[in-house]
Formats: C-alpha cells, sequence, structure tokens
C-alpha cells in the first residue's frame, strides 16, 4: 500500500511546478507585477549605486594610476593583483582582520547569547526597558564609541589604567596604545561591546522560535539547565545562531572605524579596508587602492558562500536550516 | 495669476510644477549657484584650522578691494594629510572653487608637478616675495619656479624648564646639543619632550636630525620615482642613535609612541618636563592654560627657549621648518582676482597681526620688526634666527611615501636601530617603484 503511496507521489512530484505555473490566478499575476513595480526602482538604485562602484574599481585595479600623475596612467593588467598578493603587508593586514573577526564573533555569540537568554527569561514587566538597556550601544555612532574607548584607555587622558591598577601588569604608566597586543584588546573589546546587542536581538527571535514544550519535556525528563540549554535549546536554533554569525562575521571582517579612531593602523593594527583606504586616500594611488578593495570584495564574498553553500543559512529568514 | 489658479485647481499640473521647481532647484544646487548670482565673485580659500585669524584677513581683503570680491573661507580638515588627500583630490577632479588655498610645504611639489596650481604672475611673485626668509621662499618653489606664496613660516625651537636646566648645571646662553639634553633629563630622572608617534612628526624629528648632522634624506627630489635616498648615511645614524637612545631609556616617557606635539606639551609642563622641541604654539598654548585656570603662572614662568638642539657640538643646527604657502587653483575662474587677494593677504603688516593674533610666525622679514610681535611673542627673535636656520623636508612630488615610509621604520622609537637608516632607505627605493605596499 505504502508503495502505490510513494510511487504516486513521485510520479506527481515532477509535475508540480508545471502545473503551479499555468494555475497562476490573474490575482497573483496582478500582485507579482505590483511587487516587481514597487520593488523595481529601489532595485535599479541598488545596481547603479553598488554595481557601478564595483565595476569601476575591477577596471581601476587594472592600471597604474596615481590621481597626482594622471599623465602616467598605464595597462598593467593583472600586475597590482601580484604587487598585493607577494607583500607582506597585505598578509599581515588580513591575519589582524581574520583575528578580530573570529575573536569578536567568538565572543559575541557567547555573550549575545547569554543576552538574549535573560531577555528571554526576564519577567513581561521588565522587558521592554531591558531590551532597551541591551540596546543603547549598539545605538551609539561607531565613531563616537570608538572616541570614547580611545580617550578611556589613552595614556593621557585615560581612567582605565587606574581602574586596572591592581593587575600586575598595568600601572599609570602602560601605554595601550604603543603595541599591536594591548591595543587589538581594546579595539576588540570596543567592536564586542558595540555590536553584542544586535547579535543578542537575532539570537532572541531564534530563542523565541524554540517550542517551549521541548525544554518542558527535558525537565520533566530530569535534564538539567546546561543539559536543555546544549540539547534542546541550541540545536532548535542553530538557523538564528547561522545569520547571526554570517552577518556579524561579514561586518567584522570589514572593520575600519574602530581601528582607524584608536589606532589609524600603527604597531600592527591594520585591517584590509584600513589598508584599501590609505593606499587609496592617503597615498591617492587608485589602481593599487582599488585592486586591494578588489580582493577584500572578493573575501567578503567568499565568506557569504562559504555561510550559504557549506552551512546551508538561509539569509531570507529564520525559517532556514542550520547543518 | 491664472496658471495659479489652474493648478490649484487640478492636481497634475500643480505635480509638474513641483517637480519642475524640485529640478531647477537640483540644478542649481548641482551648479553651486554662483553663476546666476549678482555682485562681485566670491572667491573660495580654502584654509587649515586656526584661531580664526585667516577668516579676519579674509574679510580685511574683501573690504580692502573695494567691491572687486568677496572672501569665503572653507575649512580643511584638521591634519595636513588629511588636508593634502582632500586638496589633491578637488585640484584632480578640476574643481574651479580651489580660487585660493592653504598649502603645507612638503605637498606643493605634489600638486605642482601634474599643472594643478597656477604660476604666479611676475608682478605678485616680485612683490610677495621680496622680504621673504629663505626657507620658506624654498618650500614655496618647484623646479627652480616660484608656484605658491609663503604666507607664514614656522620652526621648532627647544623650549626647556628653567629649574630643570640649572638642576642640571647646564648654561641655556650656549648652543645645547642632543647629548646634552639626554645626559640631562637622564640624571635629572625627567622626560624629554619629543614627539614619537607615527605620524608627520616622527618625520620632522628625522629630518631635523639628518638635516642637522650634514646629511639629507633625499639628494635630487625633482627625480620623482628615481630619487636618490641617502638616508643610509653618518648623519642618518647619528639619528637614530638620537631617536634610539631615548626611545629605548623611557627618557621620552610613557606615552612615547603615541606622543605628538600637543601630548609632549603637556607632559613638559608637568612634574617631569625638562626640555621639549616643538612648534611656537606650545607659548600661547600654556598661557591660555594658565587662563582657563587648568596651569599655573608659575609653570609658564619657568618656561624658557633656545634654538633647536646640535646633532655636533661645532656644527649650527638645522631646525624643522613648517608653515603655510597660498596656491591658487589652475581651474579658478578668477585666477587675476585671486592673485589680487593672496597679494593682499600676505602682506608684511597682515603677517605680522596673524603671528600676534593667531601665533603663526611670519614668513616676511618685514614682519617681525612690528612692535606687536615683539610685545606677543618675547621669542620672536630666536624664532627669526632658527626660521634662517631652518631647512625643509625632502621636496619631491613623492613626498607622501617618503614620509610614511619613515614612520613606518622609526615608530615606535624604543625600536630604532642603527640598521633602521638602511632598512628604510631600502624600503624607501621599493615603495618608489611601486613594488611594495606602505
Amino acid at each position: 500500500m505504502s508503495t502505490t503511496v510513494d510511487s504516486r507521489a513521485r510520479a506527481a512530484a515532477p509535475e508540480k511546478p508545471r502545473k503551479k505555473k499555468a494555475q497562476l490566478s490573474d490575482r497573483a499575476r496582478s500582485e507579482r507585477k505590483l511587487g516587481w513595480l514597487l520593488a523595481g526602482p529601489a532595485f535599479v538604485i541598488m545596481l547603479l549605486v553598488t554595481l557601478y562602484p564595483i565595476v569601476q574599481a575591477l577596471w581601476d585595479s587594472l592600471f597604474s594610476f596615481r590621481l597626482t600623475a594622471p599623465g602616467d596612467k598605464e595597462f598593467v593588467f593583472l600586475g597590482n593583483y601580484a604587487t598585493v598578493l607577494s607583500d607582506i603587508v597585505f598578509w599581515r593586514d588580513l591575519g589582524v582582520t581574520l583575528l578580530i573577526t573570529v575573536v569578536t564573533v567568538l565572543v559575541e555569540l557567547v555573550l549575545g547569547l547569554a543576552l538574549a537568554l535573560v531577555m528571554h527569561s526576564a519577567i513581561k514587566a521588565t522587558r521592554g526597558l531591558l531590551r532597551t538597556a541591551i540596546l543603547v550601544p549598539y545605538g551609539i555612532i561607531t565613531v563616537v564609541s570608538a572616541f570614547a574607548w580611545f580617550y578611556a584607555f589613552d595614556i593621557t587622558t585615560g581612567y582605565v589604567n587606574h581602574w586596572l591598577s591592581w593587575l600586575p601588569m598595568i600601572g599609570p604608566d602602560f601605554n595601550w596604545f604603543a603595541s599591536a597586543g594591548p591595543s587589538l584588546f581594546v579595539i576588540m573589546a570596543s567592536e564586542i561591546w558595540k555590536t553584542t546587542p544586535f547579535i543578542s536581538l537575532l539570537l532572541l527571535s531564534g530563542l523565541a522560535q524554540v517550542p517551549g514544550e521541548l525544554s518542558e519535556a527535558a525537565r520533566v525528563d530530569g535534564a538539567s539547565s546546561w543539559q536543555r540549554l546544549v540539547r534542546v535549546i541550541l540545536p532548535n536554533m542553530k538557523a538564528a545562531i547561522m545569520v547571526a554569525v554570517v552577518f556579524r562575521a561579514l561586518d567584522a571582517f570589514r572593520i575600519f572605524d574602530n581601528v582607524f579612531i584608536m589606532t589609524q593602523g600603527q604597531y600592527g593594527t591594520e585591517t584590509l579596508s584600513l589598508l584599501a583606504y590609505r593606499t587609496s586616500i592617503g597615498r591617492l594611488e587608485i589602481g593599487l587602492g582599488s585592486a586591494i578593495s578588489v580582493i577584500l570584495f572578493i573575501c567578503v564574498m567568499i565568506i557569504a558562500l562559504v555561510a550559504i553553500k557549506v552551512f546551508k543559512v538561509d539569509l531570507t529568514g529564520g525559517s532556514g536550516e542550520g547543518k | 495669476m491664472k496658471s495659479t489658479h489652474h493648478s490649484r485647481r487640478t492636481g497634475k499640473p500643480r505635480a509638474v510644477r513641483s517637480v519642475a521647481a524640485a529640478a531647477a532647484a537640483s540644478a542649481m544646487l548641482l551648479t553651486g549657484c554662483s553663476s546666476g548670482e549678482s555682485g562681485p565673485p566670491t572667491l573660495t580659500w580654502y584654509v587649515n584650522p586656526d584661531d580664526g585669524g585667516q577668516a579676519v584677513l579674509a574679510k580685511e581683503c574683501s573690504d580692502a578691494s573695494g567691491g572687486k570680491y568677496q572672501i569665503q573661507t572653507s575649512l580643511l580638515p584638521r591634519d595636513a594629510s588629511s588636508q593634502r588627500e582632500q586638496l589633491a583630490r578637488r585640484l584632480a577632479a578640476g574643481d574651479a572653487s580651489m580660487d585660493i588655498m592653504s598649502l603645507d610645504p612638503p605637498f606643493v611639489p605634489e600638486l605642482a608637478e601634474p599643472g594643478f596650481l597656477a604660476k604666479p604672475p611676475k608682478d605678485v611673485a616680485e612683490a610677495t616675495t621680496e622680504d621673504t626668509l629663505e626657507g620658506p621662499l624654498k618650500g614655496a618653489t618647484w623646479n627652480g619656479e616660484l608656484v605658491a606664496v609663503p604666507f607664514w613660516a614656522n620652526t621648532q625651537l627647544l623650549w626647556y624648564r628653567e629649574s630643570a636646566a640649572k638642576a642640571a648645571g647646564l648654561d641655556m646662553s650656549k648652543p645645547i646639543t642632543w647629548d646634552q639634553i639626554v645626559k640631562a633629563a637622564k640624571s635629572q630622572d625627567k622626560y624629554l619632550g619629543v614627539q614619537g608617534t607615527r605620524g608627520e612628526s616622527m618625520s620632522v624629528w628625522v629630518n631635523g636630525l639628518v638635516e642637522s648632522g650634514g646629511g639629507q634624506i633625499v639628494t635630487d627630489g625633482e627625480a620623482g620615482q628615481d630619487a636618490k635616498v641617502s638616508l643610509d648615511s653618518e648623519a642618518g645614524r647619528k639619528a637614530a642613535e638620537v631617536i634610539g637612545t631615548i626611545g629605548k631609556e623611557g627618557l621620552g616617557g610613557p606615552g612615547l609612541a603615541t606622543q605628538d606635539e600637543n601630548a609632549s606639551m603637556i607632559q613638559f609642563q608637568g612634574d617631569k618636563g625638562s626640555f621639549m622641541v616643538n612648534w611656537p604654539f606650545i607659548y600661547s598654548a600654556s598661557k591660555a592654560a594658565v587662563k582657563e585656570g587648568s596651569l599655573k603662572q608659575s609653570v609658564v614662568d619657568d618656561i624658557k627657549w633656545t634654538t633647536w638642539p646640535r646633532v655636533a657640538a661645532d656644527k649650527e643646527s638645522a631646525p624643522p621648518l613648517g608653515g603655510i604657502n597660498l596656491g591658487v587653483g589652475k581651474a579658478s575662474q578668477h585666477q587675476d582676482l585671486a592673485w589680487d587677494a593672496v597679494q593682499c593677504i600676505v602682506s608684511s603688516e597682515h603677517q605680522a597681526q596673524y603671528f600676534a593674533t593667531n601665533g603663526n610666525p611670519p614668513s616676511s622679514a618685514k614682519a617681525f620688526d612690528d612692535p606687536e610681535v615683539k610685545k606677543a611673542y618675547p621669542m620672536a627673535d630666536t624664532i627669526r634666527k632658527s626660521l634662517d636656520a631652518a631647512k625643509p623636508r625632502a621636496q619631491t612630488p613623492y613626498y607622501n611615501e617618503i614620509s610614511s615610509a619613515i614612520q613606518q621604520n622609526w615608530t615606535p622609537p624604543s625600536e630604532v636601530t642603527e640598521d633602521t637608516p638602511r632598512e628604510t632607505t631600502e624600503f624607501i627605493q621599493e615603495v618608489l617603484k611601486g613594488d611594495a605596499l606602505l
């Protein structure tokens, strides 16, 4: 019996889309048309403002072109890419960018989940206040928060050395921005403080989708809070976690403001986007700078593709499956 | 009247009129509204941030023009590198609003080489440079031609706390060397005020030390990418020794690696301040701090000055040279009027007034004799003496590359060794050839 049903279902399956297309009602057709009409202008503008600069950057990256020497513009094909990829500065900056991305996303994920759990289990009366309080750092402009963190840690104006004077290595003369390690610590701490609320909100929506009965059943079966979190809640909100990770990883990989304000990339804190900025805007080497920007763009594309293809992240909604 | 009624009655024509009005408004915005204006032409002067002195001069010269033009100032970013970026981008794009520009001398060759700057007419060049000091004049020249007009000139002095110098037993009436102040700071357990941050101030320090030691960072800047970098020399190694010693022995204070001119001034005003190389702004800033109540008058009374320290006891020092030149954009539609305005702005009276009110020393020799100047700045004679001996930074269209390479190799000061000049030379050559990222 079951075989019959199965074979019928299989036979019917390929016809399904054709049937659906044929049965498209007038209403559905006009809705689809309206959809295009509404989204069309935005789509065209998006193409103009994003595609045009991308194509222009690709074109410029094939030339040796300095803004203050327009007469010396010369076609070098992939020469700029060879210069960039064979230079230790590029690989050092890529390493710094990856370090910042991995550390900040991991820490934000853990803290964000903790905050999401607090918001989820908070009593209804305090929920609004709690969410607003948690969201405050995210509402602050990055440049402003970067300056606040910089002045707090700066050796001339800062007060953090005084607060942390009980730590063995930190005294009033400790200069946070004089070497890579402490500088990156402050940059990452500022980044984590600023964007953890974003991750916690995304995770909160995932948490809300976990059926309460599952957790309840596990509790009845004698599972501890930790077991319920690891075995029941987390596996059921995998999709939300993956979406949060991808969004933040793409964002963190392009980090610019915090580094620019706090160290300007000095003492081994330069990231790829800062290198692209310094080359294009600072040195006015449009060709070389465009090549770095294109490589940065390709890196971001790779992260997005790996997330979508390998981890099967559905960016269109929380219903996707994260494996 | 009729059409108004009509548009009130029907929706469509009103919509059409709104669209037309919006389009007209956008067109006006895009064209800068200037073409249809009545009255005298407006000249835009891109100014570096100051205490408002350039805006005052703009007004005075507008009034003095007798209605020929109006000068409107437009503020550039705070630091010299960002000013250069904005000016270069606008000039490369052929921005017609670049009538007058306040230019930092090291960046003049880069803007003059591609022909972004209009050359001053002969009469203007003669009238504005008749009593200009030699250093500032050199900074406004490229390929043997005057391409901008010196407006004010800056130089660094050796500032010292009289009490610290006395305690160290130094006779400050005689020329002082770097070795002497290093020894004095060490023996007194005090800090030296130097700029160790990765910024233009580091290039200024390195250039001052190399030139004072009888060397040069670049010998033929006109060759552009093929310029000869001569930092790997005896003078270069001596410069590395001075900077490395101060860095390694902690004589620059705990914040040296991130210390700029302002931070070193604050340290100098503190209990451990002793000697400091810095620009004259620190004098007016210290006096202002007393007025604000954040600094004691006794500290200002203890601050004295002399010329920049020598590298070798028997050779006069070559102090750093800074300042501002005025350039006129090649794409400016009012070049004649702009040169007229420049001539007014840089008059020796205006330079003296600018020094007395804003603390920026004149490039004109005559302006130093102004009684107002002598009253406001008791160190005016020392500044004048320093300007005569000052040497400009490397003059090349690739100055930005050379300066950035120096900054990267000579910071933090604690890591500067005798190999630094050689490594920097190799690095600069690779960058200029386009073989390395910066």
